[in-house]
């Protein structure tokens, strides 16, 4: 365990750095800079700024550069937000976004655990057909329409919810109820599926043959073993709640990494567009690792050699 | 005990002659469609929109980006059945298009995405180790790119044309296929029927192509399937946030966001894209999810 959880950290440091080549290769393909604007820049002013931020060195160098520094913890500085330090903007940006995220993953887990279980329970009942439609039109659903509808309803008709901003619990509720939406349809699938496919196995006959109460059959032995394929789905869509809320961030205007990096793309800050996707591929990596963690845990089965 | 025959009687469906069974194609459509009407009307209503979007274009009286500033923003009406938008644009010509281009990123970044996957996982479970190796540290680094993230930077480096978007959209989806394919083929190398193939004199590309490959298409075919829906969601959703196609083209997408800007008083210009974005989404929901219950043998009911 200890040798498998040594050898998957040092494996994510060179899957970053190819991340940081790719991403680095492909900003200095896109035909123009940070310094473009409706008003050019004088010549002597952008090789001024070039000089200043080291862009007029080599790309291996540049490179090089970036690298060093983002070892230290330094991903360099943003073009556009006056220069601040692209980690400083990150941290700001990711306690929004991780904060939204975080409440979308408990909504969809609670609402997907609860509509997968009612359905599995009562296999074939009218429970189990109407959580089938919820889930299948919550599947269907793309986010912004999503935020549309719930713009239409709340916001402009019953004027119960404002439509945008971040900093209060009412700016909150449908920013996440959007962002949840196809994750809960997701849990409350994979929920129903893995249920069925427990509560048909021969221990779960045993359990209820030896008399146990059903209220025990169903936690102890059939929930804690469905659980698994659920964990399995649960950890990437936790980095894809906090990873692809940027619909939702520019839909609401959230300000957050996800319209940050956004932001940073139409201004073709660099700076920030590095930072920001290393940043969201280090998450990434990391999440996937707890994950993995987290299956010998529930799982004693599981053994990593 | 009564005379009779000794031979038990034989009801006359097992004397069938062989050649009579069906075969598991014929079996799979019966169990697809016939079986399942939730995902034979998604299959219809597909249908309904590829032939909508294939000729619809032909016959429509206005063309999708002509302007006409007399009449913007009209309710539906006889020369313009869905209404028009903010610049006097018939919506139903604009919807039509948005349709070919929905469908078309769905079909083609799954045609992509199902070449470049295939090849990929076939190539590292098959090649040995060296290939696989590389291969699959190569397909590690696509997968740690967060996906819309990645796209989108894409789009900024290569522009808006419609074909960026669809190969940027390819490029995040391929990785899943080929590990799918990978998997499978690395358990089913080892079956016995790759080995009677094999004592039988088969090359490796006889055995890779005519034994192993036909054996993993069932998830294949459903990891497709799946795709298809998550492409039109991921065009429409750059549509909406204004970096996915170029205008004029429309895209249901960027119609929805076109719309929103004059929500409060003109819902009727959400509200054809919107719908059509749902419908389409659902029934291509409704038909993998069909697909996924036919082919995966686990879960026949």
């Amino acid at each position: 365990m200890a040798g498998y959880l040594l050898r998957r950290i040092l494996y994510v440091g060179p899957v970053l750095f190819a991340v940081a080549l790719v991403t680095f290769l492909l900003m200095h393909a896109v035909s123009g800079g940070p310094w473009d604007s409706d008003k050019p820049l004088d010549p002597v002013t952008v090789a001024n700024l070039n000089h200043k931020y080291g862009l007029d060195q080599p790309l291996w160098q540049q490179f090089l550069t970036f690298i060093g520094n983002a070892l230290r913890g330094d991903l360099g500085i943003s073009y556009t937000n006056q220069g601040r330090p692209v980690t400083d903007l990150l941290r700001s940006g990711f306690s929004t976004t991780a904060t939204l995220g975080l409440l979308a993953f408990t909504v969809a887990m609670c609402l997907g655990l609860t509509l997968g279980m009612v359905a599995a329970l009562r296999q074939n009942s009218v429970l189990d057909r109407a959580s089938s439609i919820i889930s299948a039109s919550a599947a269907s659903t793309p986010t912004f329409v999503l935020g549309v509808l719930l713009v239409v309803i709340f916001s402009v008709h019953l004027h119960w919810l404002p439509t945008g901003g971040w900093g209060s619990p009412k700016q909150a509720i449908m920013p996440a109820i959007a962002l949840a939406t196809l994750p809960v349809a997701y849990i409350a699938r994979i929920t129903r599926a893995s249920m069925l496919e427990v509560l048909g196995q021969e221990y779960i006959l045993t359990a209820r043959s030896k008399g146990l109460r059903e209220q025990v059959v169903l936690l102890r032995h059939a929930t804690k073993n469905a659980l698994i394929p659920i964990l399995t789905v649960a950890g990437p869509m936790a980095v894809s709640l906090v990873t692809g809320s940027f619909i939702v961030e520019s839909f609401f205007s959230i300000p957050g990494t996800g319209r940050l990096f956004v932001q940073g793309v139409f201004a073709r800050d660099y700076g920030l567009i590095m930072g920001a996707t290393i940043f969201y591929a280090f998450v990434v990596a990391v999440v996937n690792l707890a994950v993995d963690m987290l299956y010998a845990v529930v799982d004693p089965r599981i053994r990593y050699g | 005990m009564r005379g009779g025959p000794l031979i038990p009687a034989v009801e006359t469906e097992d004397l069938a002659p062989v050649t009579d069974r069906q075969s598991p194609r014929t079996d799979l459509w019966r169990r697809l469609l016939r079986n399942n009407r939730l995902a034979a009307a998604g299959a219809f209503v597909i249908l309904l929109f590829a032939v909508a979007a294939l000729i619809g274009p032909f016959f429509v009286p206005h063309h999708y980006a002509h302007q006409d500033y007399d009449v913007i923003y009209q309710g539906p009406s006889s020369a313009h059945w869905l209404g028009t938008d903010a610049l006097g644009r018939d919506i139903l010509s604009r919807l039509l298009q948005g349709a070919r281009v929905s469908l078309s990123v769905g079909v083609v970044t799954q045609v992509i995405v199902l070449a470049v996957g295939l090849t990929v996982g076939t190539v590292a479970a098959l090649g040995g180790r060296l290939l696989d190796n590389l291969l699959m540290r190569l397909t590690d680094v696509a997968y740690a790119f967060p996906d819309l993230l990645f796209i989108i930077l894409l789009r900024a480096v290569f522009g808006g044309s419609l074909l960026m978007v669809i190969f940027a959209i390819a490029f995040v989806q391929w990785t899943t296929v080929a590990r799918l394919v990978r998997g499978q083929l690395l358990s089913l190398k080892e079956h016995d029927f790759a080995l009677a193939a094999r004592s039988l004199g088969a090359s490796d590309v006889r055995i890779a192509l005519r034994h192993l490959l036909p054996n993993c298409l069932g998830p294949v075919i459903v990891a497709v399937a799946f795709g298809v829906p998550q492409a039109i969601f991921a065009e429409a959703s750059l549509s909406f946030i204004g970096i996915g196609v170029t205008p004029p083209l429309p895209s249901w997408g960027s119609m929805v966001q076109d719309g929103y800007q004059a929500i409060f008083a003109y819902p009727h210009v959400v509200l054809a894209p919107t719908i059509a974005i749902a419908v389409v989404m659902l029934s291509f929901t409704f038909l993998s999810d069909g697909l996924r219950d036919a082919l995966d043998p686990r879960i026949r009911h």
